[in-house]
């Protein structure tokens, strides 16, 4: 579905990923995870058009789209997710999701957007209710809110950035149980960039590091955690954590 | 005690506030969405008018013929100043995009100038005037009201009832965000260029009726446009809006007790104060 390959980018002298290559399966959900820093932000924004990659290729369903303007990529069939949710708080919740429905869909009918807004919505458990604002939603309702504008859009690929930052524990699961329907009832291949490892590795099929903008490890959950580089770069509580969770699932 | 005077006064100040609500809505459009001041806009609404004016007085069209088509010209200079000016300094320091479109405002001038001669052109039409009770109404003026209330009312519907419009209230708020929800800016840019365009020519049709057209009557209605927006809070079409009657009712009633002029110098003043006051207009919001 997604195949990338010898993907670089660079800010002046600086490499922020370098000869990056991978590939994503249809149905998969592939983990993306690395220290601060590593390019998972870098290779995110490459991936959605935020960014034009310096050199490389990024296919997506047999067709190249690195360098493509964000609003085509949305087109094509890649949503995104943020880290840090930013909704427009002078519209009201529903305007906000079928807005991205409109737009993400290469403006469809007025009831095609409307539609996509309300199944994406229902989705993520938030209400459907046309006059509803978005100044009651705490931490976990802005995540699902994100998650909600990126559905809409009616992606193939979600990019789903952070989406357990600020969350608590209960939340985390509902929010990694999510993901999972996502993938099981729409069919969403999904890449999911992610700090807190843990909940990461029980719930994606494979797991891809960077470290410093580059490739140092790609595979099964089990086999990442147990790489010596990836311990080395995730020294410490994060090391034992990942290969806690590995060990759980195994 | 009761006084006649002051009530035509006081709704004289209601219809010149119509008018200048429509003008500030369209500086305020251009503003809230591409973030850059369009300085030149009073002398965009001049250019409509000198079209009103060779469409009407010159090829002799009729009033309602000739009003559409100044206002497709404007909203069409609306576009080019867009794609010529505007475009290429999106991301330019904020003052040079105010020199810019300052230079543009010079331009335009200067070409109406060459173009049109200095001398003082109207439509010759005599619009009656209405008395009501012992009151002396302009015509011309609840004509404007009542059109410029039309046209932001369309304005409106079509901000909060089409996705386009919820889109141009939205790119307003986070502008790096949209192109990521599948929205071409550059189009939404456009269309607010053109909307912003077509109310100045909406504002040309109508003040045509009113004053004579000459290369420097941008001046007459530029620096209060300004001032009403940024009393408003700058790119706020509500505080614009409240705005335009809070200044338009100084200057008339302010104007019933001494000269007009002195209703001009009240409003500045008012203007000036509110400034210390409010730096970020009366209707700020909290940012």
């Amino acid at each position: 579905m997604l195949e990338v390959s010898g993907l670089i980018k660079r800010f002046g002298g600086f490499t922020a990923v370098s000869n990056v290559s991978f590939k994503v399966e249809q149905g998969e959900i592939l983990g993306l995870i690395g220290p601060n820093g590593s390019g998972k932000s870098t290779t995110f924004n490459l991936l959605s058009g935020t960014l034009a990659p310096t050199a490389g290729t990024i296919r997506f369903m047999g067709q190249e789209i690195g360098g493509l303007p964000p609003y085509k990529i949305i087109n094509r069939g890649i949503g995104r997710t943020f880290q840090i949710p930013r909704p427009f708080k002078r519209l009201s919740l529903f305007e906000n999701v079928a807005l991205a429905g409109y737009y993400g869909q290469g403006q469809p009918s007025r009831t095609q957007a409307f539609d996509a807004a309300e199944r994406a919505l229902d989705m993520v458990g938030l209400t459907t209710d046309r006059k509803a604002g978005i100044g009651g939603l705490g931490a976990a309702g802005l995540k699902k809110l994100e998650l909600a504008k990126a559905l809409a859009t009616q992606p193939k690929l979600l990019l789903a950035d952070e989406s357990l930052g600020g969350l608590d524990e209960a939340e985390m699961d509902q929010a990694a149980d999510m993901l999972r329907r996502i993938r099981a009832e729409l069919g969403i291949t999904i890449i999911w960039v992610e700090h807190i490892m843990g909940v990461l590795m029980r719930v994606v099929d494979r797991v891809m590091v960077l470290d410093h903008g580059e490739k140092i490890a790609e595979g099964l959950p089990a086999e990442v955690s147990a790489d010596p580089r990836v311990v080395e770069v995730y020294l410490g509580t994060d090391a034992s954590e990942v290969q806690a969770a590995a060990a759980e699932r195994a | 005690m009761f006084d006649i005077y002051l009530l035509e006064a006081g709704i004289n100040g209601i219809l010149l506030g119509g008018v200048l609500a429509l003008l500030a809505l369209g500086c305020n459009l251009v503003f809230g969405v591409i973030d850059v001041v369009w300085i030149c806009y009073a002398e965009m609404i001049m250019m409509g008018m000198y079209g009103m004016f060779y469409l009407v007085s010159v090829y002799h069209w009729p009033f309602l013929l000739a009003a559409p088509v100044a206002i497709a010209l404007v909203g069409i200079i609306g576009v080019l100043l867009h794609l010529i000016v505007i475009a290429p300094l999106l991301n330019a320091a904020p003052i040079n995009q105010l020199l810019a479109t300052g230079g543009v405002l010079a331009f335009l001038q200067a070409l109406a100038t060459v173009l049109f001669g200095i001398d003082f052109r109207n439509l010759g039409i005599r619009m009656p005037v209405i008395e009501v009770s012992d009151m002396y109404l302009s015509y011309a003026r609840l004509l404007a009201f009542g059109t410029a209330l039309a046209g932001m009312i369309a304005v409106y519907l079509f901000l909060s009832r089409t996705y386009t419009g919820t889109a141009i209230r939205a790119i307003s708020q986070d502008r790096q965000i949209m192109p990521l929800m599948g929205v071409d800016s550059r189009k939404i840019y456009l269309i607010t260029s053109l909307i912003g365009g077509s109310l100045a020519g909406l504002a040309a049709c109508l003040l045509v009726l009113q004053y004579d057209v000459h290369p420097f009557i941008g001046l007459t209605f530029g620096p209060i446009t300004f001032m009403i927006c940024v009393l408003g809070g700058l790119g706020n079409m509500i505080g614009g809006f409240v705005a335009s009657f809070i200044f338009a009712e100084i200057i008339s009633v302010g104007g019933l007790y001494m000269d007009l002029e002195w209703g001009y110098v009240f409003a500045f003043v008012f203007f000036i104060v509110t400034m210390f006051v409010r730096p970020r207009g009366l209707l700020a919001r909290k940012s």
